[in-house]
């Protein structure tokens, strides 16, 4: 309860952050000049404003004290905001009237080298919020109700992790992914480090358990078409794209497969395998269902063919078949959408001659896998005889600022090494060669593994980077150096498996469109913030989760997608939702109609009602950026506590 | 032979003039080789390409002065094409050339060009070499 | 009849006379007349590579200078060397202009200024491909060599730096294979198409010369080349000059001639010679006998 305060008078908190901005700005002057200014209470100064004894006083003073509102002068409002706003909630003041002036971020982290000038511009950066305050509102928060159930985009293991900690919580869960079976990129792998458990045998069993979840609802070989509503009312459109085969009637027998003429280079299998033009996408899929690859088949070809037609027992082919758009309503989404390799094609260096043997790490993971083309067997690609030669060489792409990406891609350390030490295995008289800049080999057990794979397995770590590959008959002459003896080293090598890059996977760009979140400089999904918020995204209500995010291994990818899963159960644990209110609103008397502000909305949260020539926002979508206000030629639109007329006292108080 | 490190020694006189006549950080540098992998002439040099920048990481300039490495330099550019960092790494030997070049010393000397070389040697080579080995 | 100005640079006067002479008769074929420009001097022939020395700058602006009274756009060179400094001179007085205005300073007899953008420095190859086009140049061919196998080598100032490339790629370029295969003649896989010859090294450090031509020619020989193209007079003494020192140390190493890109192109499109076959080590003759490209 406020006892008799005055709306316009505020207090002022100067927070130290020990020596934060205490060391910069001289405190005891700002509180000097801040005392007699207009409106001003009373000006208190804390070491630690957001510590509990630092709170307690803040809370005290909005109790006791006559004021309209406060000013901290603490850290960023992205950090702080909402404590203090919560504080002075439970001492009985409107939330909306406490204000963040920035002196941290904003003043004495950029200009420590200048005591004085900081201390000025700290107290005018103090000033203008004060008057902003002054003319804030009370406002109350805006509530939501919440759909309870969930779109988890991409079936990798992260995808498959998130749907079943959701699904198995007690809340309905979509699973989509684009190809025809769960799995991702994890099916693909032969044995994971550090342990060389078998991939397809510790994933199947997951990928079954997802299958029978009777709250996971498998949208496979589908994509998000459109996105619209918000947090908690999510709509999304989901394409499901035609497999030209009834998959209520197809089991996955192979029959069709079998008969069908066609065979084409199998992505699941980077090419080093082929597949048919009906195919399923490899034997464990989930759901075990075929799909037609139009592109390749003779029937969309030439209009001849139909032998799958004939072999199909169940009549489940359908050439007739097409796209069809489904609509989904969720109140969280979770993207777990995975990563691609950067293609080798775009090393210049390294394509001098091109050459089969020239392979990626993928592409390895095949060779090696049981279920592989090679049934597990090391053969080159280019004649099927056993290179005895082999040089993995890492790196590549990856942390190169200047023609490729600057980022380290995190696990190639580790699964070169343990390429190496399977290629050991498969072939014992063959020797492997590890070009390598750095071994990065942070997490448990790992360090052992590279140090088992250089003394026990004697493979020859070299440390330099290739400069360059080229063909010479059979052979590929790889060009390195070593800096440790710094010799030039070739090597006439049998065959080269070159650790790509990690990269987001295709299609990230338009989906983050979609959804309106963030992308980095890398084009990874941006989380809400590094430390803190690892897996959520600006957009409230949408979550991340795996590679997506940035490249990381399976061990964290799990992990993360659990966390992705309770932020999910949190958010989805309340009926309803609050949403701040300090949205825009269009003063009618002004508006033209013009539709401007429609245009500059990212988030849809405008209307415009043509025939009253009248804009209208919609307070649950706005997300209070501003875009509007700023584009209203006729400054018809204001932002709640962010007016324009605040806007001109703060700009006033400075200058 | 030991290397005794301090910030002075760091920064000494012939560390930064190299900087700044090659406008190269070499400081960007992470020693991945690349450069001495493609070099088409370090097979030829006392010391490879990625170690002339690595002294000059840590001061020691005179070292380098004392070996051939940048006199074999032919100014192919493969390094700098390739260098995941962008060091131009052409223009550092560049300008530790000129560094010993400018004290009026000459690597080459054109009086012991022979008749017969001079005859049948295009001029690009002669006017090419004595432009980037004589002061 | 199409004009295009032109600096041959001082070695095709000389030694590399060949390619000058190879150049005028394709154009003359192809309907272009190359206009030698009045006043041109010497580039510097590498272009200077420290921050502070602008005086190597002054030779190549002052030939761009010309390049610009004659009132044309464009300025054909065909010597690598020449190519690439007066690529990179122009390129640094467009993109400096406090060197800009210092070399324009020192240069106050000058009529007029050079700012960067008048001139543009193309290379024979570049020409050949935008301004004429390769189809034109492939339909005036008149002589059909049976399987002749070249190796083409671009060297290193065709390339580098990346922003003076003739190619978009200067690790794997393929200008060179596009133009001769269009004409006819095959290009063998080579992958030293792009390593150093060792350049100006050649005056003082001879073995490393004669093992650069060793490695380079002899990928070439060993991919099944009858001849080694190339685009720059120091490449093509370093390749041609030392096989003969190569051959008589290295057993079986299998000599093959050199000749410039206009050599070979003047001869397909019906020129009756390559020019003065003296100024080659390694002589060509047999090769184009054997092949029909002479008589």
């Amino acid at each position: 309860m406020i006892k008799s305060a005055r709306l316009n008078s505020v207090g002022v908190f100067v927070c130290h952050c020990g020596i934060n901005i205490a060391s910069t700005v001289d405190i005891e002057e700002v509180k000097r000049q801040l005392a007699g200014y207009p409106g001003v209470e009373f000006v208190k100064d804390y070491q630690y404003m957001c510590s509990e004894p630092g709170q307690l006083l803040f809370k005290e003073a909005c109790r006791s004290e006559t004021v309209g509102g406060v000013v901290v002068a603490s850290c960023s409002p992205r950090l702080h905001e909402t404590t203090f706003r919560r504080a002075a909630a439970e001492a009985g003041m409107n939330p909306y009237r406490v204000e963040i002036a920035n002196i941290r971020e904003q003043c004495s982290w950029v200009h420590h080298d200048e005591k004085e000038k900081a201390t000025i511009k700290a107290v005018d950066i103090i000033k203008s919020v004060i008057e902003r305050s002054k003319r804030n509102e009370s406002l109350s928060s805006v509530s939501i109700k919440t759909v309870k159930k969930v779109l988890v985009v991409g079936a990798g293991i992260s995808g498959m992790q998130a749907a079943l900690n959701i699904a198995n919580s007690g809340i309905e869960t979509y699973l989509l992914d684009r190809e025809p079976s769960i799995g991702g990129r994890m099916a693909q792998l032969s044995e994971t480090f550090p342990t060389l458990d078998c991939s397809q045998c510790i994933l199947t069993p997951r990928m079954v358990e997802v299958g029978q979840n009777k709250r996971i609802t498998l949208m496979t070989y589908s994509e998000v078409e459109e996105v619209s509503g918000y947090v908690g009312n999510f709509k999304v459109k989901v394409r499901r794209k035609a497999a030209y085969v009834d998959w209520d009637k197809c089991t996955g027998c192979g029959l069709c497969s079998e008969k069908c003429p066609k065979k084409v280079p199998s992505e699941f299998d980077r090419s080093l395998g082929r597949r048919k033009a009906i195919y399923s996408q490899f034997p464990q899929a989930v759901p075990n269902k075929t799909v037609i690859d139009r592109e390749s088949c003779l029937y969309f070809k030439t209009g001849k063919c139909r032998l799958c037609v004939e072999a199909c027992p169940l009549g489940a082919i359908d050439f007739e078949q097409e796209d069809r758009i489904e609509e989904i309503e969720v109140g969280a989404i979770v993207v777990a959408t995975g990563y691609d390799l950067y293609e080798k094609e775009k090393i210049e260096e390294y394509r001098i001659g091109y050459c089969e043997d020239v392979i990626d790490g993928l592409a390895f993971e095949r060779l090696l896998s049981s279920s592989g083309p090679t049934q597990g067997r090391v053969l080159r690609p280019s004649d099927g005889t056993v290179p005895k030669e082999v040089v993995f060489i890492q790196c590549v792409g990856s942390r190169d600022p200047d023609h490729h990406l600057p980022y380290c891609s995190r696990i190639c350390c580790m699964y070169t090494a343990k390429h190496a030490m399977l290629y050991k295995h498969r072939v014992p008289d063959g020797q492997p060669y590890v070009f390598y800049m750095d071994i990065r080999s942070g997490g448990k057990n790992y360090e052992e593994f590279v140090q088992r794979t250089i003394e026990e397995e004697r493979v020859l770590y070299i440390r330099g980077r290739v400069a360059r590959l080229y063909r010479d008959g059979k052979k590929v002459v790889v060009v390195g150096a070593d800096t440790i003896s710094g010799k030039k080293i070739e090597i006439r090598a049998d065959m080269v498996v070159l650790a790509m890059a990690m990269r987001p996977s295709g299609g990230i760009g338009e989906l983050s469109k979609k959804l309106k979140i963030q992308v980095d400089q890398n084009g990874f999904l941006s989380e809400a913030h590094p430390k803190l918020r690892p897996v959520e995204t600006l957009t409230r209500g949408v979550f991340l989760a795996g590679c997506a995010q940035a490249p990381k291994d399976i061990t964290d990818t799990v992990s993360q997608a659990g966390a992705a899963a309770s932020m999910v159960l949190e958010l989805l644990s309340n009926e309803e939702l609050t949403h701040s209110p300090t949205t825009a609103w269009v003063d009618e008397e002004l508006c033209a109609g013009c539709g401007q502000c429609v245009a500059q909305c990212a988030y849809g949260a405008i209307e415009l009602d043509t025939r009253r020539k009248k804009a209208h926002v919609n307070d649950i979508l706005c997300q209070g950026c501003g875009a509007c206000v700023a584009a209203c030629p006729s400054a018809a639109v204001n932002q709640r506590n962010f007016s324009i007329s605040q806007y001109y006292s703060m700009i006033e108080s400075i200058v | 032979m030991n290397v005794t490190l301090s910030s002075s020694e760091l920064k000494k006189e012939g560390i930064e003039k190299t900087a700044q006549l090659s406008g190269a950080n070499f400081f960007s540098c992470y020693q991945c080789g690349k450069c001495t992998a493609g070099c088409p002439a370090s097979e030829f040099m006392d010391i490879p390409p990625h170690e002339v920048i690595r002294l000059l990481q840590i001061g020691q300039i005179e070292e380098i002065l004392e070996k051939n490495s940048i006199w074999i330099c032919a100014s192919c550019i493969t390094c700098a094409v390739r260098c995941p960092k962008g060091v131009d790494l052409a223009k550092i030997m560049e300008a530790l050339r000129q560094i010993v070049l400018r004290k009026n010393v000459n690597y080459v000397h054109p009086s012991s060009v022979s008749k017969e070389e001079l005859r049948t040697l295009p001029q690009i080579a002669l006017i090419a070499n004595f432009r980037k080995l004589t002061g | 009849m199409e004009v295009v100005s032109y600096m041959p640079g001082c070695t095709l006067k000389t030694s590399g006379r060949n390619f000058e002479k190879s150049a005028i008769t394709l154009f003359d074929i192809l309907g272009v007349t190359m206009e030698e420009l009045d006043r041109w001097v010497c580039c510097g022939t590498t272009y200077s590579l420290s921050s502070d020395n602008i005086m190597n700058q002054l030779a190549p602006v002052r030939t761009l200078l010309r390049a610009k009274e004659t009132g044309r756009r464009e300025l054909l060179v065909l010597c690598s060397m020449c190519y690439n400094t007066l690529r990179r001179a122009q390129s640094l007085v467009l993109h400096d202009k406090e060197k800009r205005d210092k070399i324009n300073e020192f240069m106050y007899r000058e009529k007029t200024t050079f700012d960067g953008d008048e001139i543009r420095v193309v290379h024979l190859l570049n020409y050949l491909k935008d301004s004429v086009g390769f189809e034109r140049v492939a339909k005036r061919v008149v002589k059909k060599p049976s399987d002749l196998k070249i190796a083409l080598y671009y060297g290193c100032m065709l390339l580098r730096p990346h922003e003076v490339s003739v190619d978009e790629s200067s690790e794997d370029p393929t200008i060179m294979e596009e133009l001769f295969s269009l004409c006819g003649v095959t290009p063998v896989y080579f992958p030293f198409k792009t390593e150093c010859c060792g350049s100006y090294q050649t005056v003082n450090q001879r073995d490393m010369v004669l093992s650069r031509a060793e490695r380079i020619v002899g990928s070439a020989a060993k991919n099944g080349a009858d001849m080694i193209v190339v685009s720059c007079p120091l490449c093509c003494h370093n390749l041609d000059s030392s096989q003969q020192r190569v051959a008589d140390t290295v057993r079986g190493f299998r000599k093959i001639p050199v000749m410039y890109i206009s050599q070979l192109l003047a001869l397909l499109v019906g020129a009756d010679d390559a020019g003065d076959y003296r100024l080659h080590s390694v002589d060509p003759r047999p090769v184009l006998k054997e092949k029909g490209l002479i008589g």
